[in-house]
């Protein structure tokens, strides 16, 4: 099952610079391993302690997964996978 | 540096003085790699909190995409704060993300005066960079190189 990802700039040392990879997976946790099996290191700035990192969104198509079921939220072929990093702030 | 149009500073500053006392939030596309600051998208802040800021997700993406699609980029991530000076905070720093963006600070703590600052934040390292407030682009920084040979 090949889902396109999308990978944003802060994260594309791990792919060589590639905008968009390929990866597999039928939820989102699977996709996450299998990028991490590629491309080493992904999978840290994505997942802490078993949970997306707060720092990050994760989108399946149009659907920020943490409203669908999180790491567990399933992905079907040809789905897009886009990852953007959360823009946030706070006074302290 | 941070070379910006007036215009665009004084919408920034207009959407944070709208938004007071909650923090304001938004963007300022550019073509990729200009650096050139063109389009000021504000965000809704989705904490609507005077202490706190973070852009909606599902806004975002649609934001995004719209820049990916028009080859753009956020040049500058702007956001406000409410009762302090405008300089980063610790949470402003290790949310940074975007090595190539300019972060702009306005601070509407005084009523009448507004503050606005800019830095680059590079894995966790502020650096404050001066402001440039142009009219137009135009004859922004035109040194001798850059008029053209008369054929």
């Amino acid at each position: 099952m090949a889902v396109n990802v999308s990978i944003p700039t802060i994260l594309r040392t791990h792919t060589g610079g590639q905008k968009s990879v390929e990866a597999d997976g039928s939820t989102v946790a699977e996709v996450i391993n299998d990028l991490d099996s590629r491309h080493t290191g992904l999978k840290d700035r994505l997942v802490k302690e078993g949970a997306l990192h707060r720092f990050v969104n994760v989108y399946v198509n149009d659907e920020d997964v943490r409203f669908v079921g999180g790491l567990e939220a399933s992905v079907s072929d040809g789905d897009s996978l886009t990852i953007l990093p959360a823009v946030a702030g706070g006074m302290r | 540096m941070l070379v910006i149009r007036r215009d665009l500073v004084d919408a920034m500053v207009a959407h944070a003085r709208r938004d007071h006392p909650d923090e304001a939030c938004g963007v300022v596309a550019g073509p990729e790699g200009s650096d050139r600051p063109e389009r000021v998208v504000e965000m809704i802040n989705a904490e609507r909190s005077p202490t706190f800021y973070r852009f909606d997700s599902t806004e975002q993406l649609q934001v995004w995409r719209a820049m990916d699609a028009a080859d753009e980029e956020p040049v500058v991530i702007y956001h406000s704060h409410t009762a302090t000076e405008a300089y980063p905070s610790r949470t402003d720093v290790s949310y940074a993300s975007e090595p190539n963006a300019h972060y702009v600070l306005v601070s509407t703590r005084d009523p009448q005066e507004y503050e606005l600052r800019s830095y680059s934040i590079v894995d966790g390292v502020v650096t404050e960079e001066p402001v440039e407030v142009v009219e137009s682009y135009m004859f922004a920084h035109t040194g001798s190189d850059d008029i053209p040979d008369r054929g």
